[in-house]
């Protein structure tokens, strides 16, 4: 067998001198250097999921509506009349700390070949995004850097950015987490799956040609800790080309209308390696592949460097023998070669020849399946106790009014507009509601119907209590596709963490799971994929514990939907839900106002969150409400800003409560399922009927009108500010 | 007067358009016209053609500059040879940069002052002689429509020539100002026709903006002007 000299040792190949034994005794031999190199990537923590599996086997995965879970490129959930929906998140966060525009850039790239590989049309983007202070000018480079690899990756290839989140905390200094999400819709008939099955058909690789780009990028990058020297990992980002990738998208679903294809998958992380053996392994078949016939960018490189090249825009194409040249044509005409590189086997190997010299030979489930599970240990936080600390102690703010303005300003509760202005939120015509609503939806042409998408997360929630952190993470997500009319569906995870060997990292991540598997089984929203992200760290220190969430739900009636904005003076004000419960524990209030992140963190009641999930959502599709939000982060002072400030008219509101609890816990508290609307007079009966039905609480709480917000409480005026203010103090939070 | 007259649209697909799609469904399905594809390798405007659109997105990658590429395909000579025949061409956002690129349309549109990607909605405001485009619209008439684009920020050719501005930025009343412009298009431009009248390049995207369900409609008045203007005028002869 031939071999390569440059990488000799496991350690190089980012294992273990156990895992090393391991792969002697499963291939019953010392692997080559190749092969280790293969084994290194295919064995990494990012492909594996060696630290994670054992865990993730508690999330939900079934339900009825899931036409395809986990293990898949995408998870597929039905939307009846014959179509599905695709969906899937994943992180780029080592890559763009490394290299943030071409880091996130990648991480669009890689995720829309995601949704493309089981035929669906990728139709929406959505990112979550995590970055430390501001202030700090690192900081702020990484955040501009990764907001412009998003606008013009997204941009150019055309798949609207319609949502997503950002959140800026010191605990994200050192590691930006850059998680995005795809949802594709697709013909139930078209789904294909990334599988090579039939012993003799032609695999194909397809787009751009294999370069030195990514090496190591899932061993090295993405399975280790950052480090000083990371400068030097520059080599393990790719670079992006969004207009190969369009062409790949269109040659794609062009040759998807036919069946001259059998399986298609995307080569990302660990590439030609990763994409050849996970196929032939769903298909239970083999893989022979001459790496001569893989086009390359520099003639000179080894079948080391192209096996484990992750250069972008390339997609493994399973063919039906004998349409080799409809299929070479239909790419053609996309401007795409489309290079015959090897064949499906018969023999449950993947075999990777030099013309006729073999220099690879590996048992398929050996490199897929067969790296070890390891059941971590796990450890609870030390300083656990110290985070049971109330908020009694913090004075009450003099004015309501600046204390309002100065949360509004914060760039974790302000306005996102300079952001999402250099996304193209619009192209594809189904945006109806845009960024900046609780969820975006998306219109399904030639139907009534849409589709409601959103993504969260909170690390802080998570760093206090993992398991009911990720709850709320789960309810924070329903609670978003609820308000703007949407049927909760299932979920796509990304699992953000620092370094699983430390065993408190361990600890929350087991605890994370377990709370949103609970969440998830009680909301009636299976996950269908996802990823997981560790060591998420830098020296010693590691991220907050960050579970995201991607939810997808479906709408009756896109053109119900009625975003946040106050419609018209008059209209009564309603509160539904847990009215009375919120607190200033966990909250946002504590942590911009005071720099406390502490306190207990709510359970989630699930009862409650389904009543009132339910009573939001038909309150929309029956036509009832003139707006609706959820209130969330900043407690319902932000949620009243934001009603004023994507009010048209700029209308405002006067709220006259009745409440004896201080006055900062009743404006900003947090917690449970909390929805504010806004009811026409002669629809207030409905909304009583409906409070009755779902057995949800409502009150009226005030008014619409005027161009200010005003707060009464027990008959006192407390807070006053015009809408003109709130939208100013909004825009400033990100200038 | 007008039945019986076919208004047949083109919608032209450049490797990279991305708005190719939503064009040929807002023809098709609101505008309620037919429309088919034209490939960029297509060597003439099929018979029967009434109006040829360019679509939005990132021809060849924007790669170069904006339009560049795409100008140079066979498809766009043909489009010069229906231009000059009296047909109707329509560039949009892209569209519009390949036209400058091609010599269809005069001036350059060069990257916005603020050097990024915008997206947003606009207000422009109807400007100069009717032309097919804006035929069934009325002078200082004021729309709103959705941008986005990296690179709109028109110059006029160096020679000092003026171009027929058809549409100017400007705001919700009508006033135009610096205040009002996304991109430092000179003037405000936001749309210009040829001196006949036949050709128009705008940024603004009217086929975002032609269904009520996506926040206004403006958009569909810009293409039923060509539409209205093609059954009265246009089918005997420019």
């Amino acid at each position: 067998m031939g071999s390569e000299p440059r990488m000799a040792s496991w350690e190089e190949a980012g294992l273990t001198a156990k895992e090393y034994d391991e792969i002697c005794e499963q291939l019953r031999r010392p692997p080559n250097a190749l092969e280790l190199g293969m084994y290194g990537l295919m064995w990494s923590e990012h492909c594996s999921y060696k630290s994670s599996l054992l865990h993730l086997e508690q999330l939900p995965t079934e339900g009825e509506r899931v036409l395809q879970g986990p293990g898949e490129n995408a998870g597929i959930i039905d939307l009846g009349d014959g179509l599905a929906a695709a969906f899937r998140i994943e992180s780029h966060n080592h890559p763009s700390a490394v290299e943030p525009v071409q880091g996130a850039a990648t991480g669009v790239g890689g995720i829309l070949r995601d949704i493309l590989a089981v035929g669906a049309r990728p139709i929406a983007l959505l990112d979550s995004l995590r970055f430390g202070n501001l202030h700090d000018s690192r900081v702020e480079h990484l955040f501009s850097g990764v907001v412009s690899g998003i606008s013009q990756y997204g941009n150019s290839v055309g798949v609207p950015t319609v949502g997503g989140e950002v959140y800026f905390d010191d605990a994200y200094a050192d590691n930006p987490l850059v998680n995005v999400m795809c949802v594709g819709i697709m013909s139930t008939e078209q789904l294909t799956r990334g599988t090579a099955v039939g012993p003799g058909n032609p695999v194909y690789i397809v787009g751009a040609p294999t370069g030195r780009d990514g090496i190591h990028g899932a061993s090295l990058l993405a399975s280790r800790q950052l480090g000083d020297g990371d400068g030097d990992m520059r080599p393990a980002v790719q670079v992006g080309d969004p207009f190969r990738e369009k062409l790949l998208i269109e040659g794609c679903l062009e040759m998807l209308q036919s069946d001259a294809v059998i399986g298609l998958n995307d080569l990302g992380a660990a590439g030609l390696t990763s994409a050849a053996s996970e196929t032939a392994a769903r298909g239970g078949t083999g893989m022979d592949i001459d790496i001569r016939a893989v086009p390359r960018r520099e003639s000179d490189m080894t079948p080391y460097e192209i096996m484990l090249s992750e250069s972008q825009e390339r997609m493994l194409v399973i063919g039906r023998r004998g349409c080799e040249e409809e299929i070479e044509e239909t790419f053609r005409r996309w401007e795409l070669d489309a290079a015959c590189i090897g064949k499906v086997t018969n023999d449950e190997v993947l075999s990777i020849r030099d013309g006729e010299r073999i220099l690879a030979h590996i048992p398929v489930q050996s490199l897929t399946s067969g790296a070890p599970r390891y059941d971590r240990p796990t450890r609870p936080p030390s300083d656990c106790a110290a985070r049971e600390a109330g908020a009694e102690e913090i004075p009450i703010p003099h004015d309501a009014g600046d204390a309002l303005l100065q949360m509004l300003s914060h760039p974790n509760l302000c306005s996102r507009r300079s952001i999402y202005r250099q996304y193209d939120h619009m192209v594809g015509i189904d945006t109806v509601l845009t960024p900046g609503a609780d969820a975006a939806v998306l219109r399904i042409k030639g139907t009534e119907r849409g589709l409601a998408l959103v993504t969260d997360g909170n690390g802080m929630l998570c760093r206090l209590d993992p398991e009911r952190g990720a709850a709320q993470t789960v309810a924070e997500s329903y609670r978003n596709i609820c308000a703007v009319g949407g049927e909760p569906l299932a979920v796509t995870n990304c699992l953000n963490f620092a370094d699983p060997e430390h065993p408190e990292v361990m600890h929350a991540f087991q605890q994370v799971v377990q709370g949103m598997a609970r969440a998830c089984r009680e909301l009636n929203t299976p996950v269908t994929g996802g990823n997981v992200s560790f060591y998420n760290q830098t020296l010693d220190r590691g991220i907050a514990p960050t579970p995201v969430i991607g939810m997808v739900g479906s709408v009756d009636d896109v053109s119900r939907c009625p975003g946040r904005g106050f419609q018209r003076p008059g209209d009564a004000v309603l509160m539904a839900g847990q009215i009375n419960t919120a607190k200033l524990a966990a909250s946002q209030y504590l942590n911009i106002m005071h720099g406390l992140q502490e306190g207990p963190v709510p359970e989630v009641d699930y009862d409650a969150e389904r009543r009132a999930g339910e009573l939001c959502r038909r309150a929309i599709m029956e036509d009832a409400v003139h707006s609706a939000t959820d209130i969330s982060d900043g407690g319902l002072m932000i949620a009243v800003s934001e009603c004023g400030a994507a009010s048209d008219e700029g209308l405002g509101c006067r709220l006259d409560l009745t409440d004896s609890r201080r006055p900062d816990e009743l404006l900003f508290g947090e917690g449970g399922p909390r929805y504010l609307l806004t009811v026409p007079e002669d629809q207030i009966d409905t909304l009583v009927c409906l409070a009755r039905e779902t057995q949800c609480p409502v009150e009226r709480i005030g008014t619409v009108g005027g161009s200010e917000v005003q707060v009464h409480v027990n008959g006192e005026l407390i807070l006053r500010a015009s809408v003109p203010s709130l939208c100013r103090a909004r825009g400033e939070g990100l200038t | 007067m007008c039945g019986g007259v076919i208004v047949q649209f083109c919608v032209v697909t450049y490797p990279g358009s991305n708005c190719d799609r939503d064009c040929y469904y807002v023809i098709g399905e609101v505008l309620a016209e037919p429309v088919r594809y034209l490939r960029h390798w297509a060597e003439h405007v099929p018979r029967g053609t009434s109006c040829v659109v360019l679509p939005g997105g990132f021809s060849y990658g924007d790669y170069l500059r904006p339009g560049a590429i795409a100008a140079r395909m066979p498809v766009t000579g043909a489009i010069e040879d229906f231009a000059a025949g009296g047909g109707l061409v329509l560039g949009i956002c892209n569209g519009f940069q390949i036209l400058c690129e091609a010599g269809l349309l005069p001036g350059s549109l060069i990257v916005n002052d603020h050097l990024a990607f915008s997206c947003l909605p606009v207000h422009v405001r109807v400007e100069g002689d009717p032309s097919p485009f804006t035929h069934s619209l009325k002078q200082g008439e004021v729309l709103r429509m959705p941008i986005a684009h990296r690179d709109g920020n028109y110059r006029p050719p160096s020679d000092g020539a003026q171009p027929q501005v058809a549409l100017r930025y400007c705001s919700p009343a009508g006033e135009l100002g610096e205040d009002y412009n996304p991109n430092g298009s000179q003037y405000s431009t936001a749309a210009i026709t040829n001196e006949r009248g036949n050709v128009m390049g705008m940024m603004p995207h009217p086929e975002r903006c032609a269904e009520s369900i996506l926040g206004g409609e403006d958009g569909m008045r810009v293409l039923q002007s060509a539409v209205d203007w093609w059954k009265e005028v246009g089918s005997y002869g420019i």
